[in-house]
């Protein structure tokens, strides 16, 4: 299911930490590297340490109206408390990527599509916990071909010009979730 | 081709455009949620050899900033609600003694310390002058990343045409989002007056006097107030920016600035593709001096105003609609740090169609 949309909403969220905010500025700078419109709105707060964190990512060919996000048509969750927050307001038909290492409840709804990645697992195979978030991005790319792969490792590059070994790993992570869809 | 779309915050926007505006000298006092603006100049002004100074409080910025705006410095400083209502007590003494300088405020919910969400709860505080004496800024409220970053620049060249403040005004969701946006080359507006007003040493010429105390009434403190007056009224004529769309036939017109404004574009494109009924938009963008002029020209009966507060705008509606038949003007209000949200505003539309 590639999306052809011309505006794509996306909720990502999970614990400080995990990687939330930077997945989503990686996502929404490769579409501005494509020449796409993109916004990216964080929660902000009292509430990032150690608690959830969020933002809300739109991608788009046209002018962006309100950045925030009622409805995502894409919801990406690192955690059960960011999915129980989040999942009534996945809009039907859209698509839940969730880390189901955390996850392991049965999921209620039947009208989206349910992509679930062992992320523990899978960072242990790069070994590395870190990158789960680029795990994620990989598998999201792969089913939504929202951006090119390209210009993520372009974004990449931009975002850790000052600790450029850390672009390798990323890029790895990102491989792999991109190859762990297609099986 | 090179890349020209870029993805910045908007807090680092205003920071690039006032460092590219030729901004020369940077005094604030940290506080949520425009940190990163602080963050930003700290280490843009020293790249570019230029004074940054992180002061001890907002009071103290503000005076840096009166000092800096009486040289022939393009001054700025930054704060958020609380920390705005600090600099008041200067901001009234650079409007009295008719000095340049640029404010931002990234507004967040009040009053008092409030929370740290973006809010739109300042606008009285801005658009009236915001401390004592009968003064005015030239306020801004620009509604994306990339306004932000135009009318920064534009912001220093207003403020050394009119020698006043100007103040942007956005709020903290504009801080604190990231969005795409097209750099460019600071232009200055033509004809920039030389400050020949300004306190750079008097060798070889008449000394010139800043000042905001005429202790006699007569012949002194009104005629300065009428000086002052008369300038306010020329920008009332010169500067009155606004968008709308539908407007001139839109059956009800929905008047909102900065992110409620995001939230309204939504709405009315909404109605645009699903509804027979045509409603239209009008966004304010100078906050003062108001588009009272476009908005009163509409034929529109209907008005709804939205806002991120208890509503402050809504005053400057109806006074530019003063004395027209049969208008009506509704108000949907978010206070607190809440964003309107889409489903409200349809909701009410569709009742004011009835």
């Amino acid at each position: 299911m590639k999306t052809q949309d011309k505006l794509t909403k996306l909720i990502i969220a999970g614990f400080g930490g995990q990687g939330v905010l930077t997945m989503g500025v990686i996502l929404a700078n490769s579409a501005v590297v494509e020449e796409k419109n993109a916004t990216w709105l964080p929660s902000y707060g009292p509430e990032m340490r150690g608690g959830t964190a969020n933002c809300n990512v739109i991608v788009a060919e046209e002018e962006i109206g309100s950045p925030i996000i009622t409805s995502p048509d894409i919801l990406v969750v690192f955690n059960l408390p960011s999915m129980e927050k989040f999942l009534p307001r996945l809009r039907k038909g859209g698509i839940l990527i969730y880390n189901s290492s955390l996850i392991k409840k049965k999921i209620e709804r039947d009208d989206i599509k349910k992509i679930a990645l062992p992320l523990v697992e899978l960072t242990k195979k790069i070994k590395n916990p870190k990158v789960g978030n680029m795990i994620a991005l990989g598998s999201l790319l792969k089913l939504t071909g929202l951006v090119s792969k390209d210009s993520v490792v372009e974004s990449l590059k931009k975002n850790f010009k000052d600790k450029k070994e850390l672009v390798e790993i990323n890029k790895k992570a990102l491989d792999l979730g991109y190859e762990y869809v297609k099986s | 081709m090179k890349q020209k779309k870029q993805l910045i915050k908007g807090n680092h926007a205003i920071g690039k455009a006032a460092i590219e505006a030729g901004c020369n000298f940077y005094a604030g006092y940290p506080i949520t949620p425009q940190n990163e603006l602080t963050e930003y100049m700290a280490k843009h002004m020293r790249l570019n050899k230029r004074p940054f100074v992180q002061a001890e409080s907002e009071v103290s910025a503000i005076n840096m900033v009166f000092g800096a705006g009486a040289g022939d410095a393009r001054a700025m400083t930054s704060s958020s609600s609380p920390g705005v209502s600090l600099k008041q007590e200067g901001i009234s003494y650079i409007a009295g003694a008719e000095l340049p300088c640029v404010i931002v405020n990234m507004v967040r919910g009040g009053p008092g310390l409030g929370n740290i969400a973006g809010a739109q709860s300042d606008y009285f505080q801005s658009t009236r002058g915001g401390g004592h004496g009968d003064y005015r800024l030239i306020v801004f409220g620009p509604n994306s990343v990339q306004e932000l970053y135009d009318f920064t620049m534009k912001a220093f060249d207003y403020a050394d045409k009119y020698r006043m403040p100007v103040m942007i005004l956005g709020d903290g969701y504009l801080g604190q989002m990231m969005e795409s946006y097209i750099p460019h080359k600071y232009e200055p507006i033509k004809n920039l007056p030389k400050k020949k007003w300004a306190l750079t040493g008097c060798k070889g010429r008449k000394k010139n006097i800043v000042k905001t105390l005429y202790l006699t009434p007569e012949n002194a403190l009104e005629e300065h107030n009428l000086k002052l007056n008369e300038k306010y009224k020329k920008i009332q004529k010169e500067i009155q920016m606004y968008e709308k769309a539908n407007a001139d036939d839109g059956e009800i017109i929905v008047v909102s600035y900065g992110t409620a404004s995001r939230v309204v574009k939504n709405v009315i494109e909404f109605f645009n593709k699903n509804s027979k009924k045509k409603i239209g938009m009008f966004r304010p963008i100078s906050l003062w001096p108001f588009p009272a002029t476009a908005l009163r020209n509409l034929k529109c009966k209907k008005f709804l105003v939205v806002e991120m507060s208890m509503g402050q705008m809504i005053e400057d509606v109806k006074l530019a609609l003063f004395g027209k038949k049969d208008v009506t003007v509704n108000l949907i209000k978010r206070p607190g740090g809440m964003i309107p949200t889409e489903d409200e505003i349809k909701d009410k539309i569709e009742k004011m169609i009835g």
